[in-house]
């Protein structure tokens, strides 16, 4: 499984890096984690492997005003050790070392992952849940797209052609009490999720909702934001009934993602088990929270 | 057999293979480097069956350091079909596909390059022009006269279709108060080694000798390379000395090492076929059994089986291989550990556009006893009677052994009641009912899983003249010979390649225990083919038995050969001789010769030997199978496999309603493979074994799609357990030796493999059964395990509580 | 095409074509046949090695991205010829391999991840090793194996040495 001979070119800047994305039949190569498998077998067949992954300021994790920005060739295991997403991207902590296995994080970038938009992704999962923001950068300039509008099905994403993703913008919650699950199912732990679901709460001091972001992924094309469900559930305690019926409606009406791993109906039943888990687990990690957060 | 304990038998030792191991300084196949070799890639076809009209291989061949494009119809100038097992001429087989193809992936063309990138790019410029032929993928179907039949020339799609009767079956039947009767599936999969198969093969035309290394678990290997490649056999020389990355029955290697060897002579270079994974899965050793099975029982109202039908239809694939003779071989334990009296057997082994199966650990027994373990699960729902209950009642009891079957093997000897006691009392087992019903009431689908199965072990090849009767073969012999040098060190010499078994430490501590010296100053040593004695390879889960047992007839020569010279020297018989450690000294006498006493009056002093002697210090031992030397009978009865080592399994297993994928919360396997050589190996063998069950019960199928694309290619969509998926087991050990063996040791290369399908299915069939659901088909996916509860939720079937916390 | 590598400690440099794997580049080009390839599409793991002290799998790297790393193979693991490391020895105490294939992959994942946990829980190592295939074991004695050497490393009272080319 060797594959097809190609040119590597390592690019010292993002405007070098794009002008050689220009030349056809170019990729980008950074982690490299899910391209190599397709090179291996020939279904990718580029003539010039552009990596990206040494280029300066493309790399990194940083604090900004209710927000981190992590930079897109970060290795995810660095996200995973990483203080800062501990502490305010704490959904983004849980769902890391569900991605893969370590030796697959010690290589793969965050910004990889998004570009991939594998449906099954949990880093694409919680940057839609928390409404995040996908920075990128072309011949033109720099632009933003909003995660919502970034993922447009399985592997396919709004990435216009030659631009370079640059970095991911997670949105950091301020609050008292804020708890955050992530869930997901597959035939082998670490095997791509049939289903997953994604869940961040923030609690006033009577443990009413005051803010909630679902998000599911696996069973749908793209990464998909419970949004009716949170209406349902703001300024509700969060009871167990509370979660399924506002589940309920909502997961009957999301698009479901047909394949021969799994039925739609098991992606769709699995689907609502692992979002009202991760509710309920979300509400319960806040509950437990004393100290507010910077 | 002995009863006192061993020095060096059944005592902790380590594996002294292990070091180099761990030091990545094994010498496996892809590690062999000769100057000038070339590397081959395979062009493979994309349709399940079609009619090959050109082969243009030109555009191949114009590239840089591409040295040859070799098609069907070369090698089928050039060299014989490869062997098939059954009388079955006209099902032909060659390397590359000749005139048509069978199957998605099979070999079409072969590129020989100087590098392997280099071979695959040529490879997909090779253009071949197809004409698609219908094709046949269900063995129902295939079955069927007017199926398109996979070799027009044999005339139908079927290899065998025999059916045996053993004992008054119809008259059983007719009398038993009950009968049920079921379907089964196993689902294709195999036991897919983490290193593919590779071969380097090299001809020397000024010895005529054709060099073959190779990741390879065949008996008979040489011999079948030198028939079709039209070479003398002795023009074979097979290195046993490369490590073999794992086979667990499957490296059979035929096809690719006739094709190497022949470019390796057409070509004047060395040449490696290494597959990558694409072609190991889709067309190379890959695949294993694929049946079904239809099973009536007749039986009393306390659950006691009577008599069984049995109808095992199997999916070969496209070309005969060993798959149809993996219907045979469980027939010597085709009533599993039970007292059952009468057996109708009847074996279709049958050719469809698959790719063909190889030999699988067990080789077929696995799905047997699945087959089986599932007729006890259905008697005990029938009668009401618990189901370890029923078994007990079923057992063949201890003192009824040597027991003989109705199929005409004996098994050797067995304590069944006594493992399962012991397995039950180490669960404790009210406690782990307990649990079940606990998660039950949590919420939980919890069910409790059984097995109890033999594994014959012996690797008599009975089954040969069973299913061919051109096939007289009653032999199925292994060898060692022992040299001690002029110095008094011992070398000793085992005629395979392994793959992780262990034989070195095995031959070592056998004559090590023997010869009453430490097993690590005995050197084990692998010649090549040619200079080696005969040996069948490690198969048949064999190798305790029959290289054990040649390993130690062989020291014993060697300890006698010893005792005759002290007896000589000091003029008495051999029978006043007492040896110990090395040392002979006279039983009612002062004098004592030692080792180095004795070697060199065996090397150097020629007059001081007994007459008749030969100088030197040499022994060869060339061992029979124990009980096995006869032909089998007309209606089809034959000893198979001399020794049966017996495995009970008790799983726990918690399923979530709603996500459904089963966890193991304890997994308990009795163990009783009489006299334990090397303890490390055997529970290496047992947690192996279980791993690659849960695997063919819960996770691995070769699927293929309507259009006979095989769609499980790689890795991702063949899945594999990880350490995640394997709990942690428990291993409770008894021992019954063997009376047909020289320590009473039985074999365990198929251990834990042989029962574990069959307890992951009867656990999850028991966390469902309150639902009124069985699952009947390897492997039970979480997918459609979920679905059949919500739809039996649905229809008010359900009888617990919904969700968990 | 060049690339210069720091493998187990030292310098190397190699020409070969930008599609060659880390992993044929170590077998190839270097002689380091201990690495196997297993899967070539990054599941198996048998192709494991270190990078800067992490393991990762040589399949999905090229040898042309693996500059400025300090590569470490299983060839440096043992501290002199015919001298086991204690992790090396700890697998062969309990037998926690059988045909070997898997084994460089498995040490190398070991070695680290004691580097990184010295007191590891089950669920630790059988996470860490959940990344590297073994058909022959049932993965039971090579937890024991990590354990064991766990237990040895805690008492042998000598410095955590990086592996070859480290702490550079």
């Amino acid at each position: 499984m060797k594959p097809v001979p190609f040119d590597y070119v390592r690019p010292q800047s993002i405007a070098e890096a794009c002008a050689a994305l220009a030349r056809e039949d170019s990729v980008i190569i950074a982690g490299g984690q899910t391209l190599i498998p397709m090179l291996a077998m020939r279904l990718a067949r580029p003539a010039c492997l552009v990596d990206i992954a040494r280029i300066a300021g493309l790399a990194g994790i940083r604090e900004e005003d209710r927000a981190v920005v992590i930079g897109a060739t970060t290795r995810q295991t660095e996200a995973e050790y990483s203080d800062i997403v501990a502490r305010r991207v704490p959904l983004l902590a849980k769902a890391l070392p569900f991605v893969g296995h370590a030796p697959i994080r010690n290589r793969g970038t965050v910004g990889g992952s998004v570009a991939n938009a594998d449906p099954a992704a949990e880093i694409p999962l919680v940057l839609v849940t928390l409404a995040g923001t996908i920075l990128l950068r072309d011949a033109a300039g720099t632009r933003a797209i909003a995660a919502h509008d970034f993922f447009l099905g399985p592997m396919m994403t709004a990435i216009p052609t030659g631009a370079i993703l640059t970095a991911l913008r997670f949105p950091v919650w301020v609050g008292e009490r804020i708890g955050v699950a992530f869930h997901e199912i597959s035939t082998r732990q670490s095997d791509f999720a049939l289903a997953a679901a994604a869940a961040q709460v923030s609690l006033d001091a009577d443990g009413r909702c005051l803010a909630c972001a679902v998000g599911i992924g696996g069973a749908t094309p793209v990464p998909t934001r419970l949004d009716a469900a949170v209406e349902d559930l703001i300024g509700s305690t969060l009871t167990d009934d509370d979660i399924r019926a506002a589940l309920a409606a909502a997961i009957d009406t999301v698009e479901i993602m047909v394949d021969t791993h799994a039925s739609p109906d098991y992606r769709r039943r699995a689907a609502n088990a692992l979002a009202l888990r991760a509710i309920a687990q979300a509400r319960d990690a806040a509950g437990q929270v004393r100290q507010g957060r910077a | 057999m002995s009863a006192q304990p061993f020095r060096f038998v059944a005592t902790p030792r380590r594996v002294r293979e292990d070091r180099r191991f761990v030091a990545g300084r094994g010498n496996f196949v892809a590690d062999v480097n000769l100057p000038g070799m070339l590397h081959v890639a395979l062009v493979p076809s994309q349709h399940a069956a079609a009619r090959i009209l050109s082969i243009d291989a030109s555009s191949a061949l114009a590239m840089p350091g591409v040295h040859a494009v070799a098609t069907g119809a070369e090698l089928a100038a050039a060299a014989d079909p490869l062997m098939n097992g059954l009388d079955t001429p006209r099902v032909r087989r060659f390397p590359l596909a000749v005139g048509q193809v069978r199957y998605n992936g099979e070999w079409v063309a072969a590129v020989a390059a100087e590098t392997r990138a280099l071979a695959e790019d040529a490879a997909e410029r090779v253009a071949v022009d197809y004409e698609p032929l219908p094709f046949v993928l269900d063995p129902e179907q295939a079955l069927r006269p007017e199926s398109p039949a996979v070799h027009p020339d044999h005339g139908s799609n079927i290899l065998l279709d025999r059916t045996f009767v053993w004992g008054e079956v119809e008259r059983h039947f007719a009398q038993s108060p009950r009968q049920l009767s079921f379907r089964v599936t196993w689902g294709r999969n195999s036991t897919v080694p983490v290193e593919t198969f590779g071969v380097v093969a090299a001809w020397d035309p000024w010895n005529e000798l054709l060099d073959v290394w190779a990741s390879i678990q065949m008996p008979k290997y040489a011999d079948q390379i030198a028939r079709a490649l039209r070479v003398p056999a002795n023009a074979v020389r097979v290195h046993y000395d490369v490590d073999v990355g794992g086979s667990y029955g499957v490296k059979r290697g035929i096809k690719h090492t006739v094709l190497a060897g022949y470019l390796a002579r057409r070509l004047a270079r060395p040449v490696r076929l290494l597959e990558d994974r694409l072609e190991n899965m889709r067309a190379g050793d890959a695949h294993g059994p694929d049946r079904i099975f239809d099973v009536a029982v007749a039986f009393e109202d306390d659950g006691i089986i009577n008599a069984m039908r049995m109808q095992a239809l199997d999916n070969a694939g496209a070309y005969a291989g060993r798959a149809p003779f993996q219907l045979g071989k469980p027939i010597g334990a085709i009533v599993g550990p039970y007292r059952i009296k009468s057996v109708e057997y009847r074996a279709i082994s049958v050719t469809t556009n698959k790719a063909a199966q190889e030999a699988v650990r067990g080789f077929g027994q696995s799905p047997t006893n699945y087959a089986i373990e599932t007729a006890i699960e259905r008697v005990a729902a029938a009668v009401g009677v618990d189901r370890i209950e029923v078994r007990r009642r079923n057992f063949i009891r201890k003192d009824e052994f040597p027991y003989l079957i109705p199929s005409g093997t004996r098994y050797d000897s067995g304590d069944y009641h006594t493992v399962l006691d012991k397995v039950l009392a180490h669960v404790e087992w009210p406690k782990l009912a307990h649990e079940r019903d606990r998660l039950r009431q949590d919420g939980w689908l919890a069910g409790i899983g059984i097995a109890a199965c033999l594994e014959p072990s012996g690797g008599n090849s009975a089954f040969e003249p069973l299913l061919n009767p051109k096939n007289t073969t009653t032999t199925w012999m292994e060898s060692c010979r022992i040299n001690v040098d002029a110095l008094g060190h011992v070398a000793a010499t085992i005629h395979t390649t392994s793959s992780g078994q262990g034989h070195e430490t095995l031959a070592a501590t056998v004559i090590g225990e023997v010869l009453q010296i430490e097993p690590d100053r005995i050197r084990i040593v692998r010649p090549d083919s040619l200079a080696s004695l005969p040996g069948n390879s490690p198969v048949g889960s064999r190798m305790a038995i029959m290289l054990g047992g040649a390993a130690f007839h062989a020291a014993e020569k060697l300890k006698r050969k010893l005792m005759a010279i002290a007896a000589h020297q000091f003029g008495c018989s051999d029978q006043a001789i007492d040896y110990a450690a090395g040392a002979a000294a006279e039983r009612n006498g002062t004098r004592r010769l030692d080792w180095g006493e004795l070697v060199t009056i065996a090397h150097r002093n020629f007059h001081l030997l007994p007459p008749g002697f030969e100088p030197g210090l040499e022994v060869t031992h060339v061992m029979q199978v124990p009980t096995g030397t006869a032909l089998p009978t007309q209606d089809g009865r034959v000893q198979m496999y001399p020794c049966h080592s017996f495995e009970l399994h008790l799983v726990l297993v918690a399923i979530d309603p709603e996500l459904g994928k089963p966890q193991f919360r304890r997994y308990v396997i009795g163990h009783d493979c009489g006299t334990v050589i090397n303890p490390a190996i055997v529970k290496g063998m047992t947690l192996g074994g279980i791993a690659h069950g849960i695997g063919a019960a819960l996770l691995e199928e070769f699927i293929y799609d309507d259009q006979g694309q095989m769609i499980s290619q790689s890795f991702m969509d063949y899945v594999l357990p990880s350490a995640h998926e394997v709990p942690d087991v428990e291993i409770v050990h008894h021992c019954t030796p063997s009376p047909f063996t020289v320590l009473g040791q039985k074999g365990s290369g198929e251990s834990g493999y042989l029962g574990a399908p069959a307890a992951v299915a009867s656990a999850v069939n028991d966390a469902v059964a309150p639902l009124g659901l069985a699952f009947t088909k390897l492997p039970i996916r979480i997918s459609e395990l979920s679905d059949a509860v919500a739809a039996a939720r649905a229809s008010g079937k359900d009888r617990i509580g919904t969700g968990t916390a | 095409m060049k690339a210069d590598l720091n493998v187990n400690g030292r310098a190397v440099s190699v020409e070969l074509e930008p599609r060659t794997t880390l992993l044929d580049c170590l077998r190839d080009h270097l002689g380091l046949t201990g690495t196997h390839a297993g899967c070539e599409h990054g599941i198996c793991g048998a192709c494991t090695v270190l990078l800067d002290g992490e393991p990762v799998r040589s399949c999905l790297m090229f040898a042309v991205q693996a500059d400025g790393y300090a590569i470490t193979t299983i060839e440096a693991v043992a501290p002199a010829p015919g001298e086991l490391s204690i992790v090396q020895d700890a697998f062969c105490e309990t037998h926690g391999l059988q045909c070997g294939y898997c084994t460089p992959g498995m040490i190398l994942t070991a070695e680290a991840l004691l580097r990184r946990i010295p007191d590891p829980t089950r669920a630790d190592i059988v996470n860490a090793i959940s990344a590297n295939i073994c058909r022959c074991t049932g993965y039971g004695q090579i937890v024991e194996a990590v354990a064991l050497a766990a237990k040895r490393l805690a008492g042998s009272n000598m410095p955590r040495a990086l592996p070859p080319g480290e702490g550079a």
